[in-house]
């Protein structure tokens, strides 16, 4: 099985022991590209994600002596449906498994963007979730508690203003506690009708060891009772795990 | 780049079935278990917004008034096609004037060039070739067709602008969800009034390639730009001059209503038939309504729209003008190859409810739909060129007074004008996106047997009812 620095070269990331590897989600027009530049400054470089028409955005930042590289991942709504966009996102989570996940969702209408934040966690706990555009949200008479979001979800929430740079430092502050572990979220889990978690305790059991020692094994059973092909077909494109075909064998089918 | 529009949060449901389905067993059971967890994350995040935000007067402003008003389910339809029939309305009624303007201006440099040509002494089938064909049908596709579209194209770009389309999209997705496809698909419909070809290359934006197929290949039950001059000129003739342009306005407002029908029947057929499968969701972002910037419209319509289609329109007229002209100039037999080949479509054009003549002017009007209307009269006129059409009323005269048109006639003429086949444009764009001949083919043949069915059907029952 290839190593964790050579599935981030897969996705034209240049190992860097020193460095941490921060990936950047968020639904399109949620000012995620301001975050990007206002964390990194003129540290940027940007091509295409390998083998896709899809712009890759990457940079780098220093904070308390630590270097950070960050990577703007394509602005998407979710990561359920199939879109270039999408698989590009999912993947780098998955895959690139980086240490930190900065998931940006719109304070004017964070409801939507929730989702999104709902189904990264369901793939990595190490999520700070930044509410941004505050002002324009105050604007218009909206005001989020951070506080009580943070306690909901189980992961630090900070809230930004990136346009006039407002948060910027606390949320550098918040991905560096994170990554240095002086924070450990514990991401609230969505608990779906009773039938679905039968079945998913009963797939979890199924899936060999090896392979759930790379992926939280609940979001894992539930592609697999998803039958999400493309999703299971990326894991063994890019980790060729030995046992995949034990579990390729056990779930080709729809398993309820 | 960076800035964002206010956002009128909507939430669709927003999954995708794990792919299109090829009719796998077992499809089904997934995307049943799709839908139950997109269920589960929206009622979560839900749950925690209502806990984490705090809005002080909800939908209190006037865009939320305004925006829930024109997405209503009561009002949304009517108000959808009462500003589509105001939009058809300034434009009939604008459009006459300038046109006849236009004619007049046109035609006097149709005697210039001719005097031109006999001083530098060209050769007579020169002369008739490039006068009485090329000129002539240039400048009939540039009167008829440029006044109308630089009204509507303004109009309609001030809707845009305005960002009312996506809340049309929004009205209309129930209809395609019902119809087994996407709601996308309202987007790449609203797209197909402005072009085909643009609508067929928007489809890229559905993920499935099941519902991506049935979008383009039903987007030509729309009508587009170069369909509605048509359309419009017919309309106003049809209902005749005493009935103003009330009557022609619910005529054309009438028949984009039963294109959209036809594209909802056409796509709940495929899916069932040829592509089947579940609809996927999506999500649509309602950007805000913003008060139109008339300049930025004007230059953007006039430059973008109006002078491209026009372009495309006279770049095709040019030498369809010219092959027209030889067509009708070569005789067979005593008679010319134009009026054999009408003679030959006859029977089904009557059967129809057209004629010979109409039915050869679609199918010569393949490379653009802009033609039709021109080639028709060159076709109708003995002399196998053009005359000088300055007004509708002249045009009236020459369909209704020398060729016995009725209102039958005009129907089915709309009627097929509106379901055909699509411009050879839209025909090669099809076959460039799906990278098949066969999908570009069935893209040509399902309008077409739509067409023939409507007008056949429509000729019948007419004439069995005596009603002509």
């Amino acid at each position: 099985m290839p190593q964790a620095t050579d599935l981030r070269k897969m996705f034209n990331i240049q190992p860097d022991p020193e460095a941490a590897l921060v990936a950047l989600a968020g639904n399109p027009n949620t000012g995620k590209s301001t975050i990007f530049n206002a964390l990194t400054g003129l540290r940027q470089h940007t091509g295409n994600w390998p083998g896709k028409t899809v712009l890759q955005a990457r940079g780098t930042f220093i904070f308390r002596g630590h270097k950070y590289i960050l990577v703007d991942l394509p602005g998407t709504y979710s990561l359920l449906a199939n879109s270039a966009e999408e698989i590009v996102a999912r993947n780098f989570l998955c895959f690139a498994r980086p240490d930190a996940t900065v998931v940006v969702a719109d304070a004017t209408c964070l409801e939507r963007n929730l989702n999104l934040v709902l189904q990264v966690m369901e793939i990595t706990s190490r999520v700070i979730v930044c509410v941004n555009l505050m002002d324009e949200a105050r604007r218009k008479n909206i005001f989020i508690d951070t506080e009580c979001l943070a306690r909901e979800l189980g992961v630090p929430v900070v809230a930004t203003a990136a346009r006039s740079g407002q948060g910027v430092a606390e949320l550098k502050a918040g991905i560096d506690d994170l990554v240095r572990g002086r924070i450990v979220p514990t991401p609230r889990r969505l608990v779906y009708d009773p039938e679905i978690e039968d079945a998913l305790a009963r797939v979890e059991q199924q899936i060999p060891g090896e392979i759930k020692e790379l992926f939280n094994a609940r979001w894992l059973a539930m592609r697999i009772l998803d039958n999400d092909r493309s999703t299971l077909d990326n894991i063994r494109q890019y980790l060729e795990p030995a046992e995949w075909g034990v579990l390729h064998e056990r779930f080709k089918y729809c398993p309820t | 780049m960076n800035q964002r529009n206010g956002v009128s949060c909507m939430s669709g449901l927003n999954t995708a079935p794990p792919e299109a389905s090829t009719g796998a067993a077992g499809e089904n059971c997934p995307l049943e278990i799709r839908d139950r967890i997109v269920r589960t994350i929206y009622r979560e995040a839900e749950a925690i917004a209502a806990r984490a935000v705090r809005r002080d007067r909800p939908c209190g402003s006037w865009e939320d008034k305004v925006d829930d008003l024109l997405t209503s389910r009561l009002l949304g339809f009517p108000l959808m096609f009462l500003l589509l029939g105001a939009a058809f309305w300034v434009t009939l009624v604008g459009a006459n004037y300038p046109s006849q303007l236009l004619a007049k201006a046109l035609f006097w440099g149709e005697g210039r060039l001719a005097e031109l040509l006999t001083w530098l002494g060209a050769p007579s089938w020169l002369h008739g070739l490039l006068v009485t064909g090329v000129y002539r049908t240039v400048a009939w596709v540039v009167a008829v067709m440029l006044p109308p579209m630089a009204i509507f194209f303004t109009v309609f770009a001030l809707l845009e602008d305005l960002g009312y389309l996506p809340r049309v999209a929004f009205n209309i997705d129930p209809l395609f969800k019902m119809a087994g496809t996407q709601g996308k698909q309202a987007l790449t419909m609203s797209m197909g009034f402005g072009c085909n070809a643009a609508g067929v290359m928007a489809c890229r934006i559905i993920e499935s390639p099941r519902e991506k197929l049935i979008a383009m290949l039903t987007n030509v039950f729309v009508p587009c730009n170069g369909r509605f001059p048509t359309l419009i000129a017919l309309a106003s003739i049809s209902a005749g001059p005493a009935a103003g342009p009330f009557a022609a306005t619910f005529t054309v407002a009438g028949l984009v209503l039963v294109g959209m029908l036809v594209t909802l029947l056409a796509s709940w057929l495929l899916s069932r038939t040829i592509l089947r499968g579940e609809p996927a969701t999506f999500i649509l972002e309602l950007p805000p309504l913003r008060p139109p910037q008339p300049v930025r419209v004007l230059v953007h319509s006039l430059l973008d729209r109006t002078l491209f289609v026009l372009a495309r329109a006279v770049t095709v007229a040019a030498p369809a003008g010219a092959l027209i002209w030889l067509l009708a100039g070569t005789s067979l037999e005593g008679q010319s190859l134009l009026a054999r080949g009408a003679g030959l479509l006859d029977p089904l054009g009557r059967a129809m409810g057209m004629d010979g003549f109409i039915l050869l002017a679609f199918i010569l009007g393949l490379p653009a739909n802009e033609i039709v209307l021109p080639i028709l009269l060159m076709g109708y006129l003995s002399t196998g060129t053009l005359v000088e059409v300055e007004s509708l009323a002249a045009l009236q005269n020459i369909l209704v007074g020398e060729h016995g048109w009725t209102w039958l006639t005009a129907l089915c003429t709309m009627l097929f004008s509106l379901l055909h086949f699509p411009c050879g444009t839209t025909l090669l764009v099809i076959h460039r996106e799906t990278g098949s001949i066969k999908w570009a083919v069935l893209g040509a043949l399902i309008p077409l047997a739509a067409g023939c069915l409507a007008c056949l059907a429509v000729a019948r029952a007419v004439r069995a009812l005596g009603l002509l």
